[in-house]
C-alpha cells in the first residue's frame, strides 16, 4: 500500500517540472523550422535528462550526460551544421516525407521499454532519497570486472568506427 | 560548530559564489590587464580614477552599463541575447565545486573533477551560438574557430587531470587537497606532497590547455582582432559585452583556483606543521585562512597565464590544431601510462 509518508513531494514536483520541460522541447526539436533552433532544443532535452539523473542521486551518470552529450556531441553537431547549412530565420521543407513511419516505431519502442522495465523491476522500490548513492568507485568496479568483456567489445566497435571515418574522409 | 538554517546557508552560498566569480575577475583585470601589461609596454596604465587608478574598473563597468543594448537587424535576437549568459553560467557552475577550506565549500561530491571538466565545456555552446546568431561572417568564423579550438584542447585537459586522479585515487577535490597536505616525500612531511612534484608534465599540459580554453594569446585565433574584428564578440555591446568580458577573466581565475587545488595543495598548509592528521582535527581558523591561501595561489597562477598572454605572438590555426593533437594528446597519454605504472610499482 502506498502511504502518504512514502511520497517524496519535492522530488515528485521536480520530476513533473523537468519532464514537462523535456516534452515541450522534444516537440520543438521536430517542429522547429530552423536547424539550429532544433539543435538547441535538443540541448535542453539532454540537460533535462541530466537533471533527472541528479534527481535519482546518480551524480556520475548526470555529469557524464553533460560532458558527453552537451559538451561534445551537441557542440560537434552544431559545429557541423554551422559549417555546412545554418541559415538565420525560417527554413521550409525540413520535414522528411517519411516522418509517419516514426510513429509506429516510437510506439513499439515505448512498448518494449515499458515491458522490459515492468518485467525487470515490477514493484521493487528504489530508494532515491540519497541513502543508496552508488559511488563512482562502485561503478568502475562493475565496469572493469563483471562487464569487462562488453566494455572491450564496445571500445573495439568505437575504434573501428573512428578508423572507418578517417578512411572515408581522407582523399589522398 | 555553528548551525545555520537552510535559507541562510543558501544565501551565503549564492553570495560566496558571486564573490568567488567577481573577485578573481576584478583582480586579474586591474592587476594584470591594466597594470602589468602597461608596465611591460613602458607606460603607466590608468592613473586618474582613484589612487593609482584602482577605481578605473568601476568607471569601466559604469560606462558599459550605460550603453544601449543593441542587437543587429538580421540577428536571431533571442539566441543572441541568451549566448553571453550561457558563457557566464558555465563559470558560476565551475566555481561551485572549488573547495576553499575544510568546511568552506559550496558542494563536496565524489565526481568533482569530472563535474568541473563537464561544465567547463558548456561555455563552448554559448560561444558557438553567439557567433552564429550575430548574422555576421566575422562572428561566425570566430565562433567556429573557437569551437574547433575548445574541442581540441578539452581532450589534453581531461587527460592531464587523469594523472592526478590516478595518483590521488579519488575524484573528490576536497580529498585531493587532503592527500597533498597529509602526504610526505619519502617520509619527509615538511611541505606535504603537492602533486606538481610528481605530475609536473600534467601541470604543464593543464596550464597550456587552460590558456587555449580561455582563448588567451598565443591561442587567440577566435578573436584575432587584425582579421576578425573581435570574432564572436564583434556584434556585442553594452552589458552583454561586459558579461563576455567578466566571464573571460572570471574563468581564468576559476581555472587558476582549480589548478592550485589539483597541483599545488589547494587551501591547505602541510598538516604536519600543526600536527593535524584527519579532517576533524583541522583548526577552524583554516576556514578563513584557506580562502586567503587560495586567492594568493590564484593571483600567482593567473599572473603566469597573463604573462604568457602579453609575451607571445599569436599561433596560426593549423599550428594550433597540430600542437593539440600531435603533441599534447600523446604526451598526456604517456603521462597517464607512466603514472599508472608507478602507482602499481610503489
Amino acid at each position: 500500500m502506498l502511504l502518504a509518508s512514502d511520497v517524496v513531494v519535492a522530488q515528485n514536483v521536480g520530476f513533473g517540472i523537468i519532464a514537462a520541460v523535456m516534452v515541450i522541447f522534444a516537440l520543438r526539436v521536430v517542429s522547429s523550422s530552423n536547424v539550429v533552433h532544433a539543435a538547441l532544443s535538443l540541448v535542453m532535452v539532454m540537460a533535462g535528462a541530466a537533471a533527472l539523473y541528479v534527481l535519482l542521486a546518480a551524480e556520475f551518470v548526470a555529469v557524464t550526460q553533460v560532458l558527453v552529450y552537451i559538451g561534445a556531441v551537441m557542440v560537434l553537431f552544431l559545429f557541423g551544421v554551422m559549417l555546412t547549412r545554418a541559415k538565420l530565420g525560417k527554413e521550409g521543407d525540413l520535414n522528411n516525407k517519411n516522418w509517419g513511419v516514426g510513429i509506429p516505431v516510437a510506439i513499439l519502442l515505448l512498448g518494449v521499454m515499458v515491458y522490459a522495465l515492468g518485467d525487470g523491476w515490477g514493484r521493487t522500490k528504489i530508494d532515491a532519497t540519497g541513502g543508496s548513492v552508488v559511488s563512482t568507485t562502485a561503478i568502475s568496479d562493475l565496469i572493469f570486472s563483471p562487464y569487462i568483456l562488453p566494455f572491450w567489445g564496445l571500445s573495439f566497435v568505437l575504434l573501428a568506427a573512428v578508423i572507418g571515418a578517417i578512411v572515408l574522409a581522407r582523399k589522398d | 560548530m555553528i548551525a545555520l538554517a537552510y535559507w541562510v546557508q543558501s544565501l551565503l552560498r549564492v553570495l560566496g559564489g558571486t564573490v568567488a566569480v567577481l573577485l578573481p575577475a576584478g583582480t586579474i583585470v586591474y592587476l594584470f590587464l591594466f597594470k602589468m601589461m602597461s608596465f611591460m609596454q613602458s607606460r603607466l596604465g590608468p592613473m586618474e580614477a582613484g589612487p593609482y587608478g584602482s577605481l578605473q574598473l568601476f568607471a569601466e563597468v559604469g560606462k558599459w552599463l550605460q550603453k544601449e543594448d543593441i542587437a543587429p537587424e538580421r540577428a536571431d535576437k533571442r539566441i543572441f541575447r541568451i549566448a553571453p549568459l550561457l558563457v557566464l553560467v558555465s563559470t558560476f557552475l565551475l566555481v561551485a565545486v572549488v573547495p576553499f577550506g575544510p568546511d568552506a565549500y559550496f558542494t563536496n561530491f565524489d565526481a568533482g573533477v569530472f563535474y568541473m571538466l563537464a561544465v567547463s565545456s558548456v561555455s563552448t555552446l554559448g560561444i558557438l551560438i553567439a557567433g552564429w546568431s550575430s548574422a555576421n561572417k566575422y562572428s561566425l568564423l570566430g565562433g567556429l574557430r573557437a569551437a574547433g579550438q575548445l574541442i581540441a584542447y578539452e581532450l589534453p585537459m581531461v587527460l592531464s587531470v587523469l594523472g592526478v586522479v590516478i595518483q590521488a585515487g579519488t575524484m573528490n577535490l576536497q580529498s585531493i587537497v587532503m592527500q597533498q597536505n597529509a602526504g610526505s616525500i619519502f617520509g619527509w612531511d615538511g611541505i606535504g606532497n603537492p602533486f606538481i612534484l610528481t605530475q609536473f608534465v600534467g601541470f604543464l599540459i593543464f596550464m597550456i590547455s587552460v590558456q587555449a580554453e580561455l582563448t588567451q594569446t598565443p591561442f587567440d585565433m577566435p578573436i584575432a582582432e587584425s582579421e576578425l574584428v573581435s570574432g564572436y564578440m564583434t556584434e556585442y555591446s553594452g552589458f552583454r559585452f561586459l558579461i563576455f568580458f567578466i566571464a573571460e577573466f572570471a574563468t581564468a581565475g576559476v581555472f587558476a583556483l582549480i589548478a592550485s587545488v589539483l597541483f599545488l595543495g589547494g587551501w591547505g598548509i602541510p598538516f604536519s606543521w600543526f600536527g593535524w592528521d584527519s579532517v576533524g582535527s583541522i583548526d577552524n581558523w583554516m576556514n578563513v585562512g584557506g580562502p586567503l591561501i587560495m586567492v594568493t595561489k590564484m593571483v600567482v597562477l593567473s599572473g603566469i597565464i597573463m604573462w604568457v598572454r602579453f609575451s607571445y605572438p599569436r599561433m596560426r590555426e593549423d599550428q594550433l590544431q597540430r600542437f593539440a593533437w600531435k603533441v599534447l594528446v600523446p604526451l598526456s597519454l604517456l603521462n597517464i601510462m607512466a603514472t599508472a605504472i608507478l602507482k602499481v610499482v610503489f
